[in-house]
């Protein structure tokens, strides 16, 4: 065996940064496929049927806006809540924490509205059946995000003192905040 | 924060404690020890992947004769059954083997070489091999029950599309663990610039995957809603193969096959001695090769080039895709070869060194260039490849060539996986074998595709897989054999260069009990005297031969 010299203890590498960073890569491949999906396909229904939005069916676009300037908030919430850890101000923290989770719930209710409003059975056509996929893969990434905030929470009441997932946890909303203007644009207001 | 598993310390003491019992040469062999199932130990969830690898590739061995069984008349199987072996040998050759042999030598070997503890969100890696392992089992039941892409069994095909997301989204977490290990978890003074080989190939393969498979996880979403809803945007399951199909092709393999890469580039390394200059250019040859990454995003399986007579203002816009998907993976493995060359290159005075990486890489890597070779020729349209046995047969090349990338890197480190060298002089003749049955599995479906399908190209073929299965047999053999031996390796059997060898043998659980300062490329040289200098010769006789 050789013995080399030992060294100091490494530098923080800020893991679960890196973390999020690659995360956010999976979440932004994941549905940035899945749009380019949807309009491979309504452009393919379009040429051969005329149309790709069902008769009938109306969008409620006035709570997919909403959803989108929500995210306005949640990002401002969880920045907030990076300002707050570094200054050691836990109360702030978890009152921005606390919000963030709040208006994301707000947004998963406004996509359970949006469901309700439409009235399309996830059965009635193609149209609808992708649609329920990639909203209900968005949802799925939402409520990912409430736990983490949950969990960020938890961890900042209880008094760790680590700043780096409060971090991860704005990055994480950020992209959250990109990926539902893309399909905010792709499948609500192109349609 | 630090998210590297902070019970090994106890585990240490735990496992140091009962090494005094001495296990049994077989426990030593597979480390079946009690925590194995929650282990997040790198070099248990890496043995866990490969072990799963070697078993996915032998029954993929058996399907892939059966077919071509059949097709060469010698066996007559059911009709309804070909459509599930066809499906199973697309799944066994990327799902089955070809991934989980890359992962699985990444994450059992990069922490030692980066001078980690610990991988970095090892558990998520661990519960990533089990959504994997989980995933290939219900794969293999839904197609036993006539599910896949040509399955008349709506359930099982559900779960056949399921079991995919599954082994994707598994495999998205392993590929992010290995990322994050590499960007993170590096010694002090190991920049990156100063990664090792394989674990750079490691970072491409793995940052690669975190691109690729959350694609596949988006689509099979959307045919799994729509098959079990209606069946109108995707046409029911053999929407799979107009949306999916690039997975189990290329040049999406390309992207899995670059660890064969990386292994070739250590042995290369070591073979003379040699420091590296201008590591860089290594670095950018598995990057070049990693561009297949984007074929996520074309989600495309074929990049065709038209016929030159119909040339017009599309020309360009076929030879761009088809150039960036075929010729850039060429020009990368051109590159790792011509550098492994150059480092290979012989030294008067010195004797080489040969070792396991070397043999298997290069011959590996070898296979995997004709793979992406035989990938470009078949986009181009004037050869009238286009639904040939090419594709198939590129698939092989790429598939069997990572194998025995695979094999070289468990040779090459089996004194810190299982604690026991394999002797190069061994390992030799089956990489020999392993080419053979390569070449034999794969170069007839080239020759098919210019000429026609011939009854004794599939028994050749047949025959291909069937000694590959034998190599593969033959290493484990080897394997069990040497462990099963009382010899224990040395902890520096090459005259290594990278952190890896600083350890004993085999690895603790922890690998270093304090980490190494790195103050360059190859740390372990730097604290060799006199490491890979030229002896003392005449002026005129001073240089290479």
């Amino acid at each position: 065996m050789q013995a080399l010299t030992a060294g100091p203890a490494a530098a923080p590498r800020r893991q679960i940064i890196a973390g999020s960073v690659i995360a956010s890569m999976a979440i932004v491949m994941l549905t940035g496929g899945m749009l380019a999906v949807w309009s491979e396909q309504r452009t393919n229904f379009v040429e051969r049927d005329g149309n790709w939005l069902p008769d009938g069916v109306v969008i409620p676009e006035v709570a997919a806006n909403v959803a989108l300037i929500a995210f306005i908030a949640i990002c401002t919430f969880a920045q907030w809540a990076v300002w707050a850890v570094r200054r050691h101000d836990r109360g702030h923290a978890a009152f921005a924490l606390g919000t963030t989770a709040l208006v994301a719930i707000m947004v998963i209710n406004a996509q359970a509205f949006i469901y309700s409003d439409m009235g399309l059975g996830i059965a009635d056509g193609a149209y609808a059946t992708m649609f329920y996929a990639v909203t209900g893969m968005f949802m799925l990434l939402m409520i990912i995000g409430v736990v983490f905030t949950a969990v960020t929470a938890f961890r900042s009441i209880g008094g760790r003192s680590d700043n780096d997932i409060v971090v991860a946890h704005a990055i994480y909303w950020y992209t959250m905040a990109a990926v539902f203007t893309a399909i905010w644009f792709v499948v609500y207001v192109t349609k | 924060m630090t998210t590297i598993d902070p019970t090994t310390d106890a585990v240490t003491a735990a496992v140091d404690d009962s090494a005094d019992a001495v296990p049994g040469a077989f426990g030593r062999l597979l480390a079946a020890e009690v925590d194995w199932l929650t282990s997040s130990d790198h070099k248990k969830i890496g043995r866990m992947f490969l072990g799963g690898g070697l078993l996915g590739l032998l029954a993929t061995t058996i399907v892939s004769i059966l077919i071509n069984a059949d097709r060469a008349g010698i066996v007559d199987l059911d009709d309804d059954l070909l459509p599930q072996l066809f499906d199973a040998q697309l799944v066994g050759l990327v799902f089955g083997t070809l991934l989980p042999l890359a992962v699985g030598l990444c994450v059992a070997v990069i922490p030692m070489q980066l001078g980690a503890r610990a991988l970095a969100f090892p558990r998520l890696a661990a519960s990533g091999f089990w959504m994997w392992a989980g995933g290939l089992l219900f794969t293999v039941i839904a197609l036993a029950n006539n599910g896949g892409g040509l399955g008349g069994n709506a359930d099982a095909v559900d779960l056949f599309l399921g079991a995919h997301a599954l082994m994707a989204i598994g495999l998205t977490a392993v590929g992010a663990s290995i990322a994050v290990s590499v960007l993170t978890t590096r010694a002090p003074g190991m920049t990156m610039r100063r990664v090792p080989f394989f674990s750079m190939s490691a970072l491409v393969t793995g940052l690669g995957m975190v691109l690729v498979m959350p694609v596949l996880v988006g689509t099979l979403t959307y045919l799994f809603v729509d098959h079990r809803n209606g069946r109108e945007a995707f046409g029911g399951n053999v929407g799979l193969y107009d949306w999916a199909l690039w997975i189990f092709t290329q040049p999406t393999s390309f992207l899995f096959a670059i660890p064969a890469l990386g292994v070739l580039a250590e042995g290369a390394a070591l073979l003379f001695k040699q420091r590296t200059p201008a590591r860089g250019i290594m670095y950018a040859g598995f990057a070049l090769v990693g561009v297949a990454a984007f074929a996520g995003v074309a989600q495309q399986a074929v990049f065709n080039i038209a016929e030159i007579d119909s040339f017009g203002e599309d020309a360009i816009a076929d030879i761009v895709p088809s150039a960036f998907f075929n010729l850039l993976p060429l020009l990368g493995l051109t590159v790792v070869l011509l550098m492994s060359m150059f480092l290979a290159k012989p030294i008067k005075g010195h004797k080489p060194n040969l070792t396991p990486a070397m043999a298997f890489g290069y011959l590996g890597t070898g296979m995997v260039m004709v793979g992406v070779l035989g990938n470009a020729l078949y986009s181009v349209a004037d050869l009238d490849l286009q639904g040939s046995t090419v594709q198939e047969g590129a698939l092989t090349y790429v598939t069997y060539g990572l194998v025995l990338g695979a094999l070289g890197g468990m040779a090459h480190w089996a004194s810190k996986l299982w604690g026991r060298q394999l002797a190069t002089a061994k390992v030799l003749p089956l990489a020999l074998l392993g080419v053979l049955a390569t070449v034999l599995a794969s170069l007839p479906h080239y020759i098919a595709g210019f000429d026609q399908a011939r009854d004794i190209y599939e028994i050749v073929i047949a025959i291909g897989h069937a000694l590959m299965a034998v190599t593969v047999l033959g290493f484990i053999g080897l394997l069990a054999q040497t462990v099963r031996g009382d010899d224990d390796a040395v902890d520096d059997p090459y005259d290594g260069q990278t952190l890896e060898w600083s350890i004993p043998s085999p690895a603790p659980l922890n690998n270093f009990v304090e980490p190494p300062t790195v103050m360059s490329a190859e740390p372990l040289a730097d604290s060799k005297p006199n490491y890979g200098q030229l002896p003392e010769v005449d002026a005129d006789e001073k240089g290479t031969i």
